[in-house]
Formats: structure tokens, sequence, C-alpha cells
């Protein structure tokens, strides 16, 4: 039996995803788009999801739109930007309490479906531009996200190694865009842009819940329609021998922030992809990994110390927090628990323990409606279709030597640390 | 075993007290693929002055020792218990908050196992001064990763303000000095006393059959030898009702301001029905006065005072009780006062109305369903309930029954000026 069943429908201009299950007391609806990231337009995209969801015109500011959304039993409305690959991916998604457990039969999916679309297709405009004050109102808020990068220094190492690591690849922008490019956007060429976004995104539209398919399709057909479009896609350069390269900053922190970028030369789709999966969870996935074994429990050095993938881009970054003189020590066991991985110096059991974890992890995800739309999107960024059944079992018959094949595909890139103002004496 | 049903909401839930003191709850969850399960106990890191079993005198113990306590549960004479769940497929975890140490796996196969390997692990301690040693090093890391951490400093600092003598202003992982003073014989001590089964509940949330379930704890708890233990004695110090500072300001290196206004609760003393019906009215005065809907949110945003980390919470044990609202800012000192003088309007009952009552109910039960959608939410937060001697499942009938009257007299009785205090992050070069 499939673990989940997908239904993909073509619409007018998007896809349209339908999960039917009747594991959730409520309804999820999310609205993708996805387009290349670039530094013209990152700034203007990340701004766009918060402009677009705090009125419509029906509902012309932020208390009487929040209001609606109250009446609707507390529907749960937020917007996100993200990167996938080389991609910047808008999403907008709305969760909604299934009526059936409630006493009053108000058709709440209908009214959630029609509330996404007003956001999406009726915004607070008029003359070609959005309403001016909403827009400032969002610049400024933007502008405080952005800083808030550097005051959480776990997520500002992170992306300081990614800027290093991927200087001349679109890849190293933020998410959230450049402050400095905040200024340039006003409430016209934001409105240009998202007739732009609209003509030329691929969209995605996804229904998860106990919901009844005809219905959804047909509410959706009369709600949105858009242009049909042929997606930009990123082509991948990969292949150049990297070199490898530390980079310091000094900060006024108590602890520094160790992060390792490597190159894994393998994408989500690829074939050796699942061997890709059980190496990066042998190496530094989880707690039985040999990172968590060897630079916490025999060392005491961190108390976190992890990898994890970003597929679509082909990287593999490792973080933790140590002290500034352990810098060099936490780098050497890292490197030698990759040499060992390179030398295939792991167990038959380990990787055991590393696929049953793993397939543990999927399952799991798949117990939220959220994680199902995480999933499910990385067909579409990757422009695959490989379900959740054949995912399992690919990775379940990965063998030792296709793992250490990909061990030694894995090049490390840069060695980042955030050390502290007294840390050079 | 006792069956409990939902109608409701479509659930139903079996429950049982054991012979040895142990509450087991099982919560069956078709159609999901993951079980989820936490083993409990009431202690956390308030409970830091106590009178172990067969003793005659209190023992004060290290700060931070329960959390110490919680992370060397799973080290064992032969290795590691996460390496144990691992081979098994699961994944295991454990946190420790004011008042609670719970341990938790979740996993899609092999359910009897990891829930024997997790009644054990918790039951089996095994303490080394060489072990204890080691341990050290890591959460002296985890400790200084939390020093550089201005959300978490803020919210501590704020806690801080409020209260003199009561230990919940102990940060729950000490210092890295207090927990220096830790040894094999003080953990062990403090898990003789709190680690009974009397002072434990163990809550399974999944697709599972719960005869079984049940049938398997019996057995696993049959087979262990525990002496009946009295009630738990603990001592807190007298708090006095008013805060103990009434500001502080963090310099950080950070880039952007951060402000919370806190409310020491008054007089937190209730517990059961009583206690379940005060939080729910204070959340949904809270959410009337600041959600994102209200008045007072469109002018504060409108305004750039706040961004969208504004967030507002209230969190209430026996014994202490704080309101805290607020979020990044450039303008701490304005956003503290407009704050304050915000929560002093709904005093006098300003903006709360009928009409805000009935939309803040709706959306409430709109998020009580969308949470038990998920088993660590079921099972953490029906824990802390019955903790204290509340219903989960009594959430949405209480919140239907709550009254204008009932929000008021909520308002009336948390907010008083003496019982504010603010705590702020502030970038190092400013002021």
């Amino acid at each position: 039996m499939a673990v989940i069943s997908e239904s993909i429908t073509d619409m007018k201009g998007y896809k349209l995803h339908i999960v039917k299950t009747e594991k959730f007391k409520t309804n999820t609806i999310v609205w993708k788009m996805k387009a290349p990231l670039t530094s013209e337009d990152v700034t203007k995209r990340a701004l766009l999801p918060y402009v677009l969801q705090s009125s419509s015109k029906a509902y012309p500011t932020t208390s009487k739109f929040r209001s609606y959304l109250d009446e609707l039993y507390g529907a749960n409305l937020f917007v996100d930007v993200s990167k996938k690959g080389e991609y910047q991916v808008l999403s907008f998604s709305l969760e909604i309490a299934n009526e059936k457990f409630l006493s009053d039969p108000d058709p709440l999916l209908k009214k959630g479906l029609q509330l996404m679309a007003e956001i999406l297709v009726n915004p607070l405009a008029d003359n070609e531009a959005f309403d001016k004050e909403t827009v400032e109102k969002e610049k400024r808020t933007l502008k405080q996200r952005i800083q808030a990068v550097y005051d959480d220094k776990m997520r500002y190492s992170n992306f300081r190694l990614i800027q290093e690591m991927c200087k001349d690849e679109p890849y190293a922008l933020h998410v959230n865009g450049e402050i400095d490019d905040i200024q340039q956007i006003d409430e016209k060429n934001l409105y240009d842009y998202y007739k732009k976004a609209f003509k030329e995104d691929e969209l995605d539209l996804f229904i998860i819940g106990d919901v009844d398919e005809t219905e959804v399709q047909a509410i959706a057909q009369e709600l949105l329609q858009f242009d049909d479009r042929t997606p930009k896609l990123v082509k991948l350069a990969d292949g150049a021998q990297v070199e490898e390269k530390t980079v310091k900053d000094q900060e006024d922190v108590k602890q520094g922030k160790l992060n390792i970028g490597y190159r894994t030369n393998v994408h989500y789709g690829d074939e050796d992809y699942y061997a890709l999966q059980v190496f990066n969870g042998i190496f530094g996935g989880f707690s039985h990994s040999k990172l968590f074994l060897n630079v916490r429990e025999k060392n005491s050095l961190a108390y976190y110390v992890a990898s994890r993938l970003e597929s679509h881009k082909g990287l593999m970054m490792v973080m933790s927090g140590i002290e500034f003189e352990n810098f060099e020590l936490a780098v050497k066991i890292i490197r030698e628990q990759m040499e060992a991985m390179k030398a295939g110096e792991f167990t038959d059991q380990e990787i055991e323990q590393t696929k049953a974890v793993i397939e543990n992890q999927m399952l799991e995800t798949m117990d939220t409606s959220r994680g199902m739309v995480e999933v499910l999107y990385h067909n579409v960024v990757s422009r695959q279709n490989v379900s959740l059944d054949d995912w399992l079992q690919g990775m379940s018959k990965t063998t030792k030597e296709e793992i250490v094949d990909v061990a030694k595909k894995v090049q490390l890139d840069t060695v980042y640390f955030l050390t502290g103002l007294e840390a050079d004496k | 075993m006792e069956k409990i049903t939902f109608e409701q909401l479509q659930e139903e839930m079996y429950y049982e007290k054991l012979s040895n003191g142990l509450d087991v709850y099982i919560l069956p969850k078709k159609g999901f693929n993951k079980t989820y399960a936490t083993f409990t106990t009431k202690y956390g890191s308030i409970d830091n002055h106590f009178l172990p079993p067969g003793k005659d005198d209190y023992v004060k113990v290290p700060d931070g020792i329960a959390h110490f306590l919680e992370h060397k549960l799973f080290e064992k004479e032969d290795g590691d218990v996460f390496q144990q769940f691992s081979k098994q497929g699961a994944s295991a975890n454990a946190f420790t908050s004011f008042t609670r140490t719970a341990y938790l796996f979740s996993s899609t196969s092999s359910v009897e196992k990891n829930l024997k390997t997790l009644i054990d692990f918790v039951q089996e301690p095994y303490f080394t001064e060489k072990t204890v040693e080691k341990e050290k090093g890591i959460i002296g890391q985890e400790i200084t990763m939390y020093d550089d951490n201005p959300d978490w400093r803020l919210y501590f600092g704020l806690i801080q303000n409020m209260y003199k003598n009561h230990p919940v202003s102990i940060d729950i992982a000490g210092t890295i000095e207090s927990i220096s003073h830790i040894t094999k014989d003080m953990l062990y001590e403090c898990y003789e006393t709190f680690y009974h089964p009397s002072n434990m509940l163990l809550f399974l949330v999944g697709p599972v059959n719960p005869q079984e379930i049940m049938g398997l704890i019996k057995e696993n708890q049959g087979k262990k030898e525990y002496k009946n233990q009295p009630e738990i004695k603990r001592r807190f110090d007298v708090e006095q009702a008013g805060v103990a500072e009434k500001k502080q300001v963090l310099k950080m290196n950070v880039q952007t301001s951060k402000c919370l206004v806190g409310i020491k609760a008054a007089d937190p003393t209730e517990s059961g029905r009583e206690m379940l019906k005060k939080e729910l009215s204070i959340n949904v005065m809270l959410d009337i006065l600041f959600g994102k809907s209200s008045e007072n949110y469109t002018e504060l945003y409108g305004s750039g005072l706040i961004d969208d980390t504004f967030s507002y919470d209230y969190t209430e044990e026996q014994g202490f009780g704080f309101a805290m609202v607020g979020g990044d800012t450039n303008e701490p000192d304005v956003l503290a006062s407009k704050l304050e003088s915000m929560l002093m309007d709904a005093k006098a009952g300003r903006g709360l109305t009928n009409d805000n009552l009935e939309r803040t109910k709706k959306k409430k039960i709109g998020a009580f369903l969308r949470a038990v959608n998920s088993p660590e939410y079921i099972a953490n937060q029906f824990t802390r309930y019955a903790f204290n001697d509340m219903d989960l499942f009594e959430v949405v009938p209480i919140l239907e029954s709550l009254t204008l009257d009932d929000i008021k007299q909520a308002a009336d009785k948390l907010i008083a000026e003496e019982r504010f205090t603010v705590c702020q992050v502030v970038p190092k070069d400013k002021n």
C-alpha cells in the first residue's frame, strides 16, 4: 500500500496537488511560487508575500482581514520565503479547521480557498500600484527581518559560510534579500513585479486533508486561473575542483560557531542521491552519527554538532558551537571522520541503523500536512516523479560501496569560524 | 483500564493507575505512522530544596541539577541509549522545564521494543564520577550557547526581574560554576527522590493497540520492585507579591533592540478546573488585546514599534506565573510604555467586548483542533495539565463557557502596575 497518494491535475497556469487523508482535524492549503534566485529580484520577492497577506480589496485593513481569519475558526495563514537550490520559493499556507469537528456546519474549506484566492489575485491595489502605506510598513518589517539574522549567531554563521562558499553563485544571496535594495522598492514597481511573477513563476497549489477531490478541483478551477507558462529552469554549474579555504570573523560572542561547507556533487533525483542521504546520516545527521559521537560524546567539545544536506544545490553543511581555543582540534576531528567515511570505515550495523532512522524520519514527516507538502515539492523543484515508496525503497537498497563512492565525491570547500574578540591572544 | 471518549473530537483514550503509582495514558491515533511516547517526572529546575526519602534534613542542590540528571540518564555502562533507539529506528530526546523532566521517543516501527527501552533506561540510573565530569564540558557548551542567544537572555532576564526568592528565576541549565559542584551522589539522591513511579506519568500516542501496550507496561513494571513512597516534600522560600526589579537593560552584540513587558501573576495557587479556567481566560484576554486583529496590534505595527517577532504568552504553574508581551523593536522604551498603558486600559475594561470575545473563542477552538493534529502536543500538554490536575480535553468546553465577566475578572486580577516589569536587550554601542 502506498504511504500516501497524491493526485496531480494540470490547471490553468498551475498544478493542483491533492492528498486525501483522514489523519487531520484541519485542512491545509498551500500555494507555492518558484522562480530562479537573482540579485535583481530577490528583495522584491522577499517583500511580496508579506504585502499580499496583510490585506486585500475585500479586507482593506490588516485588522479586518485578521478578524475574518478569526471568524473562520482561527484559520492560520502565514507566508514564507525559502531557497531550494538556486530557486527562491514563496509559500502561502492556510490551515483551517475541518467543520466536521465543529458544531457549526460552516463550509470552511471553500471559504479558506476563497480567501487564499482573494489575497493572491485581488490585492489592495489601484491604478497598477499597491497601497502605499502597506508597502512602506512591510518594507520596514523586512528591514528588521534581514537585520535579525545577524542577532542569531547560529543562523548568522551559517549565512556567512554560504556567502563565502558560494561567492559568485546566486545561492550566496540571502533569501530575505538586501537591505540596500529595499529603499528602491515602491508601490508601483512592486506591483509590476507582482504581475510578472504571476505570469512567469512556476505555480503549485497543494490541498491536504479529508476533502472531496472533485469538489476541490471545481472550486480551484473557478477561483484561480492564470496564463500558461514554461517555468524558467536553473542550470547547475558543477564539477569544478574546489580549493579549500578558511574564513574567520571576529565578533563579541562567548561561543565560537564552527560551520563547514562541503560540495557533495550529488543532487536530488541523481542515481546516487539515496547513498548521499545514508552517507550524511552516518557522518553527522543523527545522534548516533560519527560527528556526535566523536566531537560531543568522546571529546566533550560541543553541545551540538550535526551535518545537513541542501539537496537541490548539492551542499552539505556541518555546524557546531565550540570554545574558541578548540577550533583546530574540532576541525581535525571532523576531518578525520570524513576521511573515515571515504575509507569505508563504518560498519554494516551503522548502515542499517542509519537507514532505519531515515525511514522513520521520512514516515514521521508524513504525519504533518506541512511535512507532506515539503516532501512532495521536492519533485516539483527537481522535475522528478519519485513517489515516497520509491524513495524509501531506493534508500533502503543502498550498499556500502555506493556510500563510499558518494563519500569520495564529497569535497571540503570552506571552513568558517565565528570567533570572539579575545580569541587571537 | 478505563476508556475515555471524546465524541466531538472523535478520539478515545485509555487510562490506568498501576499498583506502583504510575499513571499510564494511551491515545490510539489511527492513520498515523508515528508513535510518540513520553515518560515524565514531576521534577524540574525549581525543585532544588527537598527532603530525600528516609532522611530528616532538607537538602539544597546545585542549580541546574535536574537538567544535568536528564543528560546523564542517557548514558549506561555499555554506551548511550541514543544508540539503542536508533538501532530500533527511533529517535529519542528529553527536555527539562521548570517543573518537569520528560524523556521521549518517536518511531514508526518496533514500538514495543522502543517503549521498553524508554521505560528501562529511565528506571535504571547509572552514574559514575568519570561520566559526570565528562558531561560538564558538554553542558558548559550548552550554557554558553544560550549566553549568546539574545531571546533567551531576554526571557530569563524578565523572569529574574519578577522573582526574588522563587527558584523559577534560576536558569534551567544552571551556570558553569554551579554545575561544577555536581557529583554522582547528588544525582542519585535527586533520582531516588523524584523518579519514583508515583511521581511519574507515561503517555503514548500513535497507531497502537491499547490493550497490548498496557499489558506490556504492566508486565515491565511488575518485574521491578518499588517501595511505596510518601508524597515528596519540597520547600520554597516565601516570595513577595511585587516584582524584584522594575527594569533591566542587557547590552549585547545585536543590531535590533528587544523589549518584553512582564506581569507577575497574583497569588498563583489554583489547580484543577479553576486553574484551567483562569489560564484560558488570561490567554483569551491577551488575544483580544494583542492578537493581529486587535486595535492595539494595528496601532503598534502601523507606527513601526513592532514587527512580526511580536508575541505574547501566559505561563502558570503552582507557585508562580507570568504574562509576557513584546518582541524586536527600534524603540524599546516607547514600546514598553505603550504596552503598559494598553494593559492598564484593559484593566479598566476597554476593548474587552462580547464581539471580541466570541471571535477569539472561535479562533482558540480552531487552534486547539490544529494542535491536536500533533502527537507531540497531545502528549506534552496532557502531561503538563495532569500534573496540575487539569484535563487537556476540557479546553474546548471551558473555552465555550467563558463569559465577558470571566475575562474582565481575569484582567482585573492579573494586571497591576506594581507587578509590571520590563527587560530589554539593546545594542552595545547604543546608549
